[in-house]
């Protein structure tokens, strides 16, 4: 075996990496507030919501996969949204694959998030309160800091989920080389046309370089929480 | 574990094994997943006449290939392409000499709405489409028969970025199907039914424009002295299996 590293696979590699990164950054957007309002409301929505935000850890990705893609589609309700906003339809696209992978990783961001809110208690957010913090003000100088572990943990599992993401994507994502051809869907590729060695090769690099992406994001973590009091 | 118990447990077990016709046998099969339709009633009539009971397993060729070769218990395999079971017959992995093409698959240009494909497949060249799905030409052999009908027409540079692939058959079928692709080239046994089109509009491909997509079989390695496997892949050439694949949108 030669250590060959085709075009394909480095544009599969760096698309890889642009999806994870952005998917991770869109998720820390949206799944901060959602795991706040799930760690404070009393709202009767409360367990339905913490439900459809888990069942993609449920439901298997190929059918969480089939369902996006009839979603996105020009007969489903997304599609036709997109449509009539004049972006067209998702589908085999970036934009398509970065929706699929949010949807995919959302438990993976707002649990320990959700988590790391519900371990600060009610005191500290009342403190600030009582020294006339504005409750936005609090949020910001309070209970983020305070739920950095948890920030850490969703960023590691949404990153690292998305980098390992295969079914949805092999659903939604129609293998198009540097649009929707990531590296998951690339070694099934190799594997179903029995290339062993390309396989072996893609598949190791991705064991070291996610085991390196684990390490890393720990040691970070551990240093952030000698900071914290 | 109590030996007593053991025994008792010996007690009931065995004649309930002894209730089952002694002749008839077990044969597990692996079979491609576009094979799987007809091969549900292939394997009720089998039982019927032979009494041999075909444990069916669907999926992709590749993966078979690669639990075969890792000791996965199958007897028989029906593979979407005459590669693998060449492949097995040459690694010593099957039965050598007993490989067979049981269905000649045919390839369809189809779409899910009902005026888009004319009969002549004139929508290729006059291009008024958005996405055309086709099965991945490296890993399935209806994708590399659609490369090649694309080729033949010259229209293959025109039509390129408009290609989406499908890790397999089933999932080209789908991405026409969900109308994310307009149309797509599909399997006849996907789409066709007794001979007409289910839904959609369809041109069905001439057989010049691509090689025989042929899909072979191979008995096994652990089917080697199993009656039933021998019974299956003798069955699956007779009449009545021919008809059944015929039906089914295969040609013999």
């Amino acid at each position: 075996m030669t250590p060959t590293v085709t075009p394909e696979a480095m544009q599969a590699i760096f698309l890889t990496l642009k999806l994870a990164s952005l998917t991770t950054l869109l998720l820390l957007l949206i799944a901060t507030p959602l795991a706040w309002w799930l760690s404070q409301t009393r709202s009767r929505w409360r367990a339905s919501v913490s439900a459809i935000v888990t069942l993609p850890l449920v439901l298997p990705p190929t059918v969480l996969g089939f369902y996006i893609l009839i979603v996105l589609g020009p007969q489903g309700w997304f599609g036709q949204l997109t449509q009539s906003l004049g972006l067209g339809v998702l589908s085999f696209s970036f934009a398509g694959l970065l929706i699929g992978s949010i949807i995919f990783s959302l438990p993976f961001a707002v649990q320990p998030i959700q988590y790391a809110f519900e371990a600060i208690g009610k005191r500290p957010m009342e403190v600030a309160a009582t020294l006339r913090a504005s409750p936005l003000d609090a949020f910001f100088t309070v209970a983020l800091p305070l739920a950095k572990p948890g920030l850490f943990t969703a960023t590691v599992l949404s990153f690292a989920h998305t980098v390992g993401e295969f079914g949805v994507v092999l659903m939604i994502g129609g293998n198009i080389p540097g649009k929707t051809q990531v590296v998951s869907t690339q070694i099934y590729g190799h594997v179903e046309a029995m290339e062993y060695a390309q396989a072996h090769w893609l598949a190791a690099g991705m064991v070291v370089f996610s085991f390196a992406v684990l390490i890393a994001l720990s040691r970070l973590k551990r240093r952030s929480e000698r900071v914290m009091p | 574990m109590n030996p007593s118990w053991l025994k008792r447990l010996a007690f009931c077990v065995i004649p309930l094994a002894w209730t089952h016709d002694s002749l008839a046998a077990d044969v597990s099969v692996a079979v491609a997943a576009n094979f799987s339709a007809p091969m549900k009633i292939i394997a009720q009539d089998f039982e019927r006449t032979t009494g041999h009971k075909a444990v069916l397993s669907f999926g992709g060729t590749g993966q078979f290939y690669a639990q075969i070769r890792n000791g996965a218990p199958f007897s028989v395999l029906l593979a979407a392409d005459t590669l693998t079971p060449a492949k097995i017959e040459q690694e010593g992995l099957g039965v050598p000499g007993t490989k067979f093409t049981y269905a000649i698959g045919q390839l369809v240009l189809w779409s899910k709405n009902p005026g888009l494909v004319d009969d002549q497949g004139e929508i290729l060249k006059r291009g008024n489409f958005s996405k055309i799905a086709i099965a991945n030409p490296k890993l399935a052999p209806y994708g590399s028969a659609a490369i090649e009908v694309l080729n033949h027409l010259g229209i293959m540079s025109q039509v390129k970025p408009k290609i989406v692939e499908g890790s397999n058959i089933a999932q080209a079928y789908q991405f026409v199907f969900s109308e994310n692709a307009s149309l797509g080239f599909v399997a006849m046994s996907q789409v066709y039914e007794d001979g007409k089109l289910k839904q959609g509009s369809g041109w069905i491909v001439p057989a010049k424009m691509y090689s025989l997509i042929k899909q072979d079989a191979i008995l096994l390695n652990s089917g080697r002295n199993n009656p039933a496997a021998i019974a299956l892949t003798t069955y699956l050439q007779s009449e009545a299996a021919k008809a059944v694949i015929h039906k089914f949108g295969y040609q013999r």
